[in-house]
């Protein structure tokens, strides 16, 4: 067992279970400052990937942004959002949740059959690719190359999401200001 | 060596995670934190694939791509949120049940 697959090991659980943590707790505080750690245990696992840029964008726009974000909204939203800690409801599982609860894990258990019966550590092109030294090797640097690509072949995404970024960022801008009394 | 199976079955995780905090919320801060999680979920499989793409690096882009659009919806749902809360007093998806007139 390599070091690498201990890290991963370790950086998955710490992300399932903060998620699983953030997904049964009812204080809603909890949940965003866990979110944290979540994301934070995600941009690691990106690194074992060998994307280390995507990383380094995870921490800056969702830890940076998303997360403050949420935790303007909430700040903004008033003590209302913060009932729900007063009900005494101290069950693990209430019976409100079960559906929910079956929901997900029956659709784990089928995606854990998709996965393991596609096989996707032996598709062609995997092979293809590592066969023809199109793999991401550790010492290799690929910012340069996102870079290059990100300007010339992927220029129409790249332009198309900058005018949805200027879109949703007026919308965003148009939607939250106070309404005037007509 | 991580193959991508296990990358593939952390994803499976992190998604049914997200599907049920969606499915069972009641509050919608927290029913957008899962939509996050579903999100996290399909980039770990971009990156993930991406691995095997060295020339064009499709994966690794698109999963920027994917960031940056996380972001955009998040910035619009909590404008929603801010302005829901706003006319009801509370931002529990349940219990919007009119609409403005």
């Amino acid at each position: 067992m390599s070091l690498v697959r201990i890290l991963f090991y370790f950086l998955s659980f710490i992300a399932i279970a903060s998620a699983l943590y953030a997904a049964a707790s009812k204080n809603l505080v909890r949940s965003i400052f866990v979110f944290f750690v979540t994301l934070f245990a995600l941009a690691g696992l990106y690194v074992l990937a060998l994307a280390d840029f995507v990383a380094v964008t995870q921490v800056v726009i969702y830890v940076g942004g998303i997360l403050v974000l949420i935790l303007f909204a909430f700040m903004l939203s008033g003590k209302e959002t913060l009932n729900v800690i007063q009900q005494p409801n101290s069950k693990l599982f209430s019976v409100k949740k079960l559906p929910a609860i079956l929901l997900a894990s029956l659709f784990f258990i089928v995606l854990l059959n998709v996965v393991l019966k596609a096989d996707v550590d032996n598709l062609s092109w995997v092979k293809d690719s590592v066969n023809l030294k199109n793999e991401i090797t550790p010492n290799a640097i690929m910012i340069d190359n996102i870079g290059v690509n990100l300007m010339t072949r992927y220029l129409l995404p790249f332009e198309a999401i900058s005018i949805l970024l200027l879109m949703a960022l007026v919308g965003a801008a148009h939607l939250s200001r106070k309404q005037v009394k007509a | 060596m991580i193959t991508l199976t296990d990358f593939m079955v952390v994803s499976a995780m992190l998604f049914c995670i997200g599907l049920y905090m969606i499915v069972s919320k009641h509050n919608a801060i927290q029913i957008l934190i899962g939509i996050e999680l579903i999100l996290n979920a399909a980039i770990l499989n971009l990156v993930a694939f991406g691995k095997y793409d060295k020339v064009n690096n499709s994966g690794q882009i698109f999963a920027l791509f994917a960031i940056v659009l996380a972001a955009a919806t998040t910035a619009v749902a909590l404008a929603i949120v801010l302005n829901v809360y706003r006319r009801y007093k509370t931002i529990d998806p349940d219990k919007l049940t009119n609409l403005k007139d």
